[in-house]
Formats: C-alpha cells, structure tokens, sequence
C-alpha cells in the first residue's frame, strides 16, 4: 500500500518534472524558426493598436484568436470579411453601431486611432492559427480552396 | 473555534458574501443585454459589466481562501495568528482595491485584458496586499507547534497564487505573446494552484467532519495535488492550440488536459470514501453537504465539461464560443464557490456560538443553487453548441446566430434567479448567525466537534 512518504515523492518529483517540461516547451515556442505570427511585421502603428484595443477593453465583448467574451463578433479576420472601410466608420462614429439591435459603445475614435486599431487587425490576419483562421472566417476558407485548385 | 484570532475568517468571509452579490447583479445586467434588454448600455456596457462580473469572482474566491486560511492556519499550527491587527489591515485593504478597480472599470480604466483587467497602477497595491497576508500565515505556520500537510498544502497553493501573479505583470507588443503569459496566470491558478487550496481546504474539513484519520486523508491530498499538477501544468496547452504559437501544443495539451478529469475524479471518490469510513459524524450537516458538494460538482464542472472540449479537434470549433462559459460556470462554482461556501458553513457557528448545524435554510440554499446553476450551464451549452453548429459549421452571421440562440438566454436567467434565490437564503443564514464572539472558544479536548 502506498505510504505517505511515497504519495509525497509522487507529488514533489511529479509537478517538478512537469514544470521543467512545461519550460522547455515555452522556450521552444518562442525559439528561432518557430515564430507563426509575423513578429517582425509588428510595427509602431500595430503596438499602438493594441494598446487602444486593450486601454478600451474590446476583449470584454469581442474575441480576437478566439480570445475574449462572446457577446460581439470575432475580430480575427474581420478585415477580410467586413472591409477596411467599414471598420473605420465604426470606430469613428460618434453614435452607437447597431446592428441587429445590439449595441456597440461609440468610441467615436480619431482618423489616426482607427487606422491604429486597423493595423493591429491586419497584423493579427496573417498569424498561423493551425486552422482555426479557416473556421473563424469563411472567406478565408473559400479563398484557400481557390488557391488549391490550381495546384490540382 | 480554538484560538481567538481565527474571528478574523468571519470579516473576511462577510466581505466574500458582499461581493458575492455583486456578481450576480453584473452577472444579470449582462444575461438581460442578451436578450435585448440593455438599458443600462450607457452607464454599464458589457465590457464592464463583464470585467466587473469575473473579477468580483476572483476577488470574492480569494478573500473566502484567505478566510479560510486564518481560520484554519491558527488551529492546525496550533497558536494564535501572529498579528490581528495587520489582518485587518490586510482585509481593508483588500477590499479597497478590490473597490478601486471595479469603480475604473466604469470609467475605462482598466487593462483589456481578459480575466487581468485590474490597471497596472493597482497591481502593485495587489502584490503588496498578497505579501502581507503571506508573510502573517507563513510566521503563524512556522513559529506554530506543528506543521501539518493540510496547513502545508494550503499555504503553498497560496504562495504559489501570489507568484503566478507576477507573468501577467509583464509587458508584451505581441498579442499572441501577451496570451500566452496570461495564460500561465489564469490557467495555471485555476487549474494548477487554487486546486492546491481547495485540497487543503477539503482536507482540513473532511478530517473535522469525517473523524477519518488525518494520516489517511494527508497521505491522499498528496495523490490528489500530485495528479492535479501532473495533468494541469502541461494541460495548459489547450490554451495554445489556436493562438498562433507551435503545433506541439496540440499534441501536448490534447493529451494532459484530458488527464485533467483524473484528478477531479480522485478528488470526489476520496470525498465520498472519507465520508464513507469516517465512524464519527459531525452534526453540521450544511457544511458536510457542501463539502462533498464541492467535490463532486467539480469533477462535472471542471473535470467532465473541461474534457468535453478540450481535445484540439473539439477545440478548433469550440475555441471562443458559449460553450466555455458553460464549463467556466459549473467549474467555479464547484471547485472554487462550493468549497469557499463550505468552510464558512463549518467555521461560521464556531466562531459565532450559534450551532445552526442542519437549518431547512441551510438545506435550501444548497440544493437552489445547486439546481440554479446546473439549468444555467445546461442553457449556455445549448446556446454554445447551436452556436458551433450555425456559425462555425454553416457559416452564418454572428448576430444572426445570437438572435437564433436568444431563447437560451431567456432559460439562463430564470434559473439564475433561482440560483440567486439560493444565494440570499445562504447570506440570510449567515446574517443569523450573528457576530463572532470569544465565548465561542471551545476547550481543546472538544477538537472535534
């Protein structure tokens, strides 16, 4: 039968050995070669996109990689889907964005700012999701199956 | 109650209740929002009502925990705490910030990001806050007269609770980066080192409720706590499966985070064993029933709603649906909400005198909001799993799908009500119970009752 000492070696040596591999993992992630998300495309304007998109807190109804709360539409591909130009006008616009009866707060945002947030969208377009960017936007999937069919 | 200075649990616990509360009156701004009910849009919008919702969660579950731990630190070390005063402080305190970041919030003064919304500003008054209740439950321990596994348990799940704090600190202009350090915050708390407290917590209250030998139900808490981070640690990659970071994690999280259920599953089945062998029965029942409550309700919660999408095929049409807030709902209100309401239902007529050990309030209560939020989760995972369906598999429009999925809303809040009903009786009961007093303090030789 086990015994206490031994239940606590399982535990100790267990969440050691676990927490070494968990750090290996992390530094393999982030080793050369292994970048998915364009990191140097992250460029001044990108970072200043996200600072607005955290200092106004758009995860708390939207999600960005699947990220956020579940209230208002996923933002990962949305360039794609929506147009940069109705992005601006939304984020610009001194009224609430409405649609279908649920409101959006009016951030009534600057040219400059959009632009900003914009940018961070773009850059967020071109991540690796590992699939996911196919789910999340149909016409990703549709432009994927186009660029196959040559190939066939 | 065995040492006077354990009547600070009490303040601690009625500042959970309050916040408690809260929650729920967020928790309903926002379930009203989604059937179309928003009038509150211009002074609480949802991001608000949101951040405000889960972070009075957090803040209650941690003020239950540290509760908890100078209830149940002061009698397994065997002294008295080394300072009340600076518990007091520490709770002001707490609760100052605490109120601080949730008044920001409706005046856009918060972080975005999701779960670690509290500004920057604020959490270094969270750190300094977290080392002093630390340093007053590490000196109690060790100038104690013994030091036993459950006080051990518990402590480091809280140490570790406050270190795990500080990779969320860090600044990142990466967002996927930014993720995957938040992750190692939320994740590895509520599915690494708050199962470290709750162990400890249930330890400590099976070996009060059960009489079961604590040798027995110690050398079991190391089993338990030893699968939770064997299976919770590398699990963390089912947060990495679609973020942008390595495939490897697909391979990796898929596998240990469906371990994850193992240890949920242990935890219950040594609940309901303890209870089972234990000879001698405690006559507050209120607190037996939401100790093994606990216990149960978390491995359905976390382990078996958990599992039901956390395997990456799952995951890919799953990931940012309704169907997370179906898990996240039944998973802290059985692991974590359970558990904290357990040791206050145990602790309460110690510290008070008044044994109100097996009340028909108490008893309402438990199976209210018990029924209350098991209907709230069934009617999330109907909205979430319509929602995968329509939006994920035949492309329709998000708001499209939300209008479809409305109905589902209309179920969740009234079983909500039902759970908040629950929720006050509890609040009333312990409002009953009066104050907590020093003609409470019981004899040693009556330790276990």
């Amino acid at each position: 039968m086990l015994s206490k000492q031994q239940a606590r070696a399982f535990f100790l040596v267990g969440t050691f050995v676990t927490f070494l591999i968990f750090i290996g993992l992390t530094i393999y992630s982030f080793s050369d070669g292994q970048d998915q998300t364009n990191y140097e495309n992250i460029t001044p304007q990108v970072v200043r996109g996200k600072v607005i998109w955290e200092q106004n807190n758009c995860m708390g109804c939207h999600t960005i990689l699947g990220e956020g709360a579940y209230y208002a539409p996923e933002l990962t591909k949305v360039v794609e889907r929506r147009g940069e130009g109705l992005i601006k006008a939304i984020l610009m616009s001194p009224v609430a964005w409405e649609p279908n009866g649920r409101k959006m707060v009016a951030y009534g945002f600057t040219a400059e700012e959009a632009d900003d947030v914009i940018a961070f969208f773009n850059w967020i377009g071109e991540i690796d999701l590992n699939g996911f960017d196919r789910i999340v936007s149909p016409l990703a999937k549709d432009k994927q199956l186009l660029n196959k069919q040559p190939e066939n | 109650m065995k040492y006077k200075s354990q009547k600070v649990a009490y303040w601690f616990f009625a500042l959970s209740m309050l916040l408690l509360v809260l929650q729920l009156t967020y928790g309903f701004i926002m379930g009203f929002a989604r059937i179309g009910m928003d009038g509150l849009h211009e002074y609480i919008p949802f991001n608000t009502a949101r951040a405000v919702h889960t972070n009075l969660l957090v803040v209650w579950l941690l003020s239950g925990f540290m509760g908890a731990a100078y209830y149940i630190i002061p009698e397994e070390a065997q002294r008295e705490l080394v300072s009340v005063k600076l518990a007091y402080v520490q709770l002001i305190s707490l609760a100052l910030v605490g109120v601080a970041a949730i008044v920001g919030f409706h005046f856009n003064i918060w972080e975005g990001r999701k779960f670690l919304e509290i500004p920057h500003q604020l959490d270094y008054l969270v750190v300094a806050n977290v080392l002093l209740f630390l340093a007053l439950i590490l000196l109690t321990l060790f100038r104690g007269k013994r030091k036993t596994t459950t006080a051990l348990v518990l402590t480091m799940g809280l140490l570790f609770a406050a270190l795990l704090y500080l990779p969320g600190m860090l600044p990142f202009d990466s967002q996927v980066t930014d993720s995957f350090f938040r992750w190692w915050v939320v994740h590895l708390w509520v599915e690494g080192v708050w199962e470290l407290i709750m162990g400890g917590i249930l330890a400590f209250l099976l070996i009060k409720l059960t009489g079961v030998d604590r040798e027995v139900i110690e050398k079991w808490l190391y089993v338990i706590v030893g699968l939770t981070f064997l299976s919770g640690v590398l699990g963390t990659g089912h947060h990495y499966y679609y973020i942008g970071v390595n495939k490897i994690w697909l391979v990796v999280g898929g596998i240990f985070s469906a371990l994850e259920p193992l240890a949920f599953l242990a935890m219950a089945l040594f609940a309901v064993n303890m209870y089972r062998k234990g000879e001698k029965k405690h006559p507050n029942k209120i607190a037996l029933f939401w100790t093994l409550g606990a216990a149960i309700v978390s491995f359905v919660g976390a382990g078996l709603l958990g599992f039901a999408h956390t395997l990456p095929q799952t995951n890919l049409y799953t990931h940012g649906t309704l169907v997370t807030a179906m898990h996240a709902h039944l998973a802290f209100w059985g692991a974590y909400a359970m558990i904290v309401l357990a040791i206050i239902s145990y602790s309460l007529p110690n510290m008070t005198g008044r044994k109100l050990y097996d009340g028909t309030r108490g008893r309402f209560a438990f199976w209210t909001t018990n029924i209350g939020m098991i209907g709230m989760t069934m009617a999330f995972g109907v909205a979430g799993v319509a929602q995968v369906y329509l939006e994920r598999k035949y492309k329709l429009d998000f708001m499209e799908v939300q209008n479809e999925v409305s109905i589902h809303f209309v179920v969740l809040l009234l079983c909500a009500s039902l759970f908040a009903v629950g929720i006050l009786t509890y609040i009333y009961d312990f409002y009953k119970h009066g104050l907590p007093t020093d003609e409470a303090l019981e004899p040693e030789e009556n330790n276990f009752l």
